[in-house]
């Protein structure tokens, strides 16, 4: 075998090759596999099994977790059906504070990761390590001392109340307002490090052939500088959008009723003896499901979007 | 008529370090003028003042005799040829042609039109939905040529536009370049560190070195008539022969060679003392008696068309003869020892 390998790597498209990187590619497939297709598999199954009343599933076909995400049948469940707006104005809600967040996470994170990128070679380093140094503590921990910092008696208020901004402290804590900070907090970094990887390859001779043919710093902005870091753009938006639109300890932590999320829908269902399974892993199906089209759609328009 | 180019005494200073010390010199108006020099020395930084790109310490220049110190780049009618191009990746040639246009506020089906104008002068009209990426590094080269042509600019600067193209298509590109410059009558500043390039294409050459000015002149006289040792070096080949100047009046010196023959010769210096001869390789003729310089034949290398000679003068100073290949005349022979002619008006005595 092994003085067979070189001879048969020569010739990258016969059977040979493919008879080698086939048993070399098992490893990843095997990842793939348990990490990826089995979960996924699992919860799509989960979710048309009957629920098991201390948690878990009964291994019996049913409907009834989808029925329940887009049904009324009354409180007894008998009576005729009706659109159940519920969770779908969660779904709705969720997808507004994911969106405002990674609006928000563009707005910071964009000037932050230029300046980064535009620091002396030697610096560039000690700002992206400045900007990871949060992670080191645990998300849960740094969700929480948040929540210390904006209520109503924490360092915030008190010091625009010490400088007489403000009369009576500002309610912060469980409102939208404040579970977008928390989203924003947590995932700000997720959007300075793929569009800093993006400026950073940006090539400024561009800016300056486009000043050259008489742009003004905005229109080179919008019409070159922009549209060449696109991928790392769109890249950060996802990374914040999809996490925050499953989040929970930021809802949790600094929401409340009004701000229920998917992320703690999901959560609750799967926690103690009042969970149900099934439902939750179709709110899961049924998120992972809208995702999947609209990435799909996007991936469809910006393969047809061609030159103005 | 007023210089298209005035530069005014400007000085440069990045920190402690300065690039340009009080440079001052003037490009006519349909001049194709160059800025020559080795790498640091100055001239992309002098290009790249009057692009807008880099502040002017001191000094001003001025723009068809208006001070241009204040203006952001895209508030001035120059427009810049790249050394690397930087074609926007994301547009088609069209656009990229285009764009000037478009940021002038040229409606959609003008532009549309002179962007493809443009194309077919530099004979690109088949690439205009092309991706620069798709394109070779000569077509990207003709691409920003027209893309920096098309707004009509009253001056056009070019940064070693050609030093990326392998050498038939540069020689290519200086004929067209230079016919391009006599058609449409835009100032061309042109940058390079490659004489030969200078000196097919320039009306003027400004020759400089470590952030001065060293002569400003047409490619005869800079290389006729150097006025110090780094202009004759950096130009075409020379020999470099340290004499003793007895005399100097109205431009010309006397002066003693090595081996006691006296010359009569243009002098860019009125000092007395210890200076340097500069004699061109082709500007000498071998004979067998009466010449300025007795030499001994070192090496011959046969070029072809000519002979290049590494011969020795008395006192030890090499001198490097180039003499046409001709069928009539003998091939010196290492070894042999002769006489050099140095041509009437040839040798010239230079300033430090």
């Amino acid at each position: 075998m092994a003085g067979l390998v070189p001879e048969q790597t020569a010739d990258a498209s016969g059977d040979g090759y493919r008879r080698i990187v086939g048993p070399l590619l098992l490893p990843t497939w095997v990842m793939i596999g348990i990490f990826l297709v089995l979960p996924v598999a699992l919860m799509a199954v989960y979710s048309f099994l009957t629920k098991e009343f201390r948690g878990g599933v009964d291994w019996q076909f049913s409907l009834a977790a989808y029925d329940q995400f887009f049904l009324n049948r009354g409180l007894f469940g008998d009576e005729p059906p009706v659109m159940e707006w519920t969770y779908i104005t969660i779904f709705w809600r969720s997808i507004w504070q994911a969106a405002v967040a990674t609006a928000l996470c563009l707005a910071i994170g964009f000037p932050t990761a230029w300046f980064i990128a535009t620091r002396p070679a030697a610096t560039r380093g000690v700002w992206l390590f400045l900007i990871t140094i949060p992670y080191w503590v645990n998300l849960l921990i740094r969700t929480v001392s948040l929540k210390f910092l904006i209520r109503d008696n924490g360092p915030l208020n008190e010091a625009l109340m010490g400088i007489g901004l403000i009369d009576g402290p500002l309610p912060l804590v469980n409102t939208n307002l404040a579970v977008q900070l928390g989203l924003f907090y947590s995932y700000l970094p997720f959007m300075v490090l793929p569009v800093y990887a993006a400026v950073e390859r940006y090539n400024f001779a561009y800016s300056e052939a486009a000043a050259d043919l008489y742009a003004s710093r905005w229109v080179t902005l919008r019409e070159i500088v922009l549209p060449i870091v696109k991928p790392g753009i769109i890249a950060g938006c996802l990374l914040v959008f999809i996490p925050s639109l499953g989040a929970f300890l930021a809802p949790d932590l600094l929401g409340g009723a009004k701000t229920f999320m998917i992320g703690s829908l999901i959560d609750e269902q799967f926690k103690g003896s009042l969970g149900n399974w099934p439902f939750g892993a179709a709110v899961s199906m049924i998120l992972m499901t809208l995702v999947m089209i609209a990435l799909l759609i996007y991936a469809r328009t910006s393969a047809k979007g061609g030159a103005a | 008529m007023s210089d298209a180019i005035d530069i005014r005494r400007v000085v440069k200073r990045y920190g402690t370090f300065t690039a340009l010390h009080g440079v001052s010199l003037a490009i006519r108006d349909n001049e194709f003028f160059t800025l020559l020099g080795p790498s640091g020395c100055g001239k992309t930084t002098l290009l790249r003042m009057i692009a807008g790109f880099e502040a002017v310490s001191e000094g001003e220049i001025l723009l068809f005799g208006q001070n241009i110190a204040g203006l952001e780049p895209d508030q001035r009618p120059v427009n810049t040829v790249f050394q690397n191009y930087a074609l926007f990746p994301h547009m088609s040639v069209l656009d990229n042609v285009a764009f000037g246009l478009k940021m002038k506020g040229m409606a959609l089906n003008a532009r549309r039109a002179r962007a493809g104008k443009m194309l077919e002068m530099v004979h690109l009209s088949a690439m205009a939905d092309r991706l620069p990426a798709q394109l070779s590094g000569g077509q990207q080269q003709r691409v920003a040529l027209a893309r920096a042509l098309a707004p009509e600019p009253r001056v056009l600067l070019l940064d070693e536009p050609l030093s990326a193209l392998d050498l038939k298509l540069r020689q290519a590109m200086r004929v067209e370049l230079k016919q391009l410059q006599e058609d449409t009558g835009i100032t061309f500043i042109f940058v390079t560190h490659d004489q030969e390039e200078a000196l097919t294409m320039s009306d003027r050459i400004a020759v400089m070195s470590e952030g001065h000015v060293q002569q400003i002149g047409s490619a005869r006289d800079i290389y006729e008539a150097p006025v110090n040792r780094f202009v004759a070096d950096f130009i075409g080949e020379t020999n470099l022969l340290e004499v003793d100047v007895a005399s100097v009046s109205g431009g010309m010196a006397q002066v003693t060679l090595p081996g006691g023959h006296k010359l009569t010769c243009p002098a860019a210096t009125d000092g007395l003392g210890r200076h340097a001869l500069s004699i061109r390789p082709e500007r000498m003729s071998l004979v067998a008696s009466g010449g300025d310089l007795d030499v001994t034949v070192e090496r011959v290398v046969y070029l072809g068309t000519d002979l290049q000679l590494l011969t020795r003068a008395e006192g030890g100073a090499e001198m490097h003869v180039r003499i046409q290949n001709s069928a009539r005349a003998a091939v010196p022979q290492v070894g042999d020892r002769l006489g050099l002619k140095i041509e009437e008006g040839a040798a010239r005595l230079l300033a430090d």
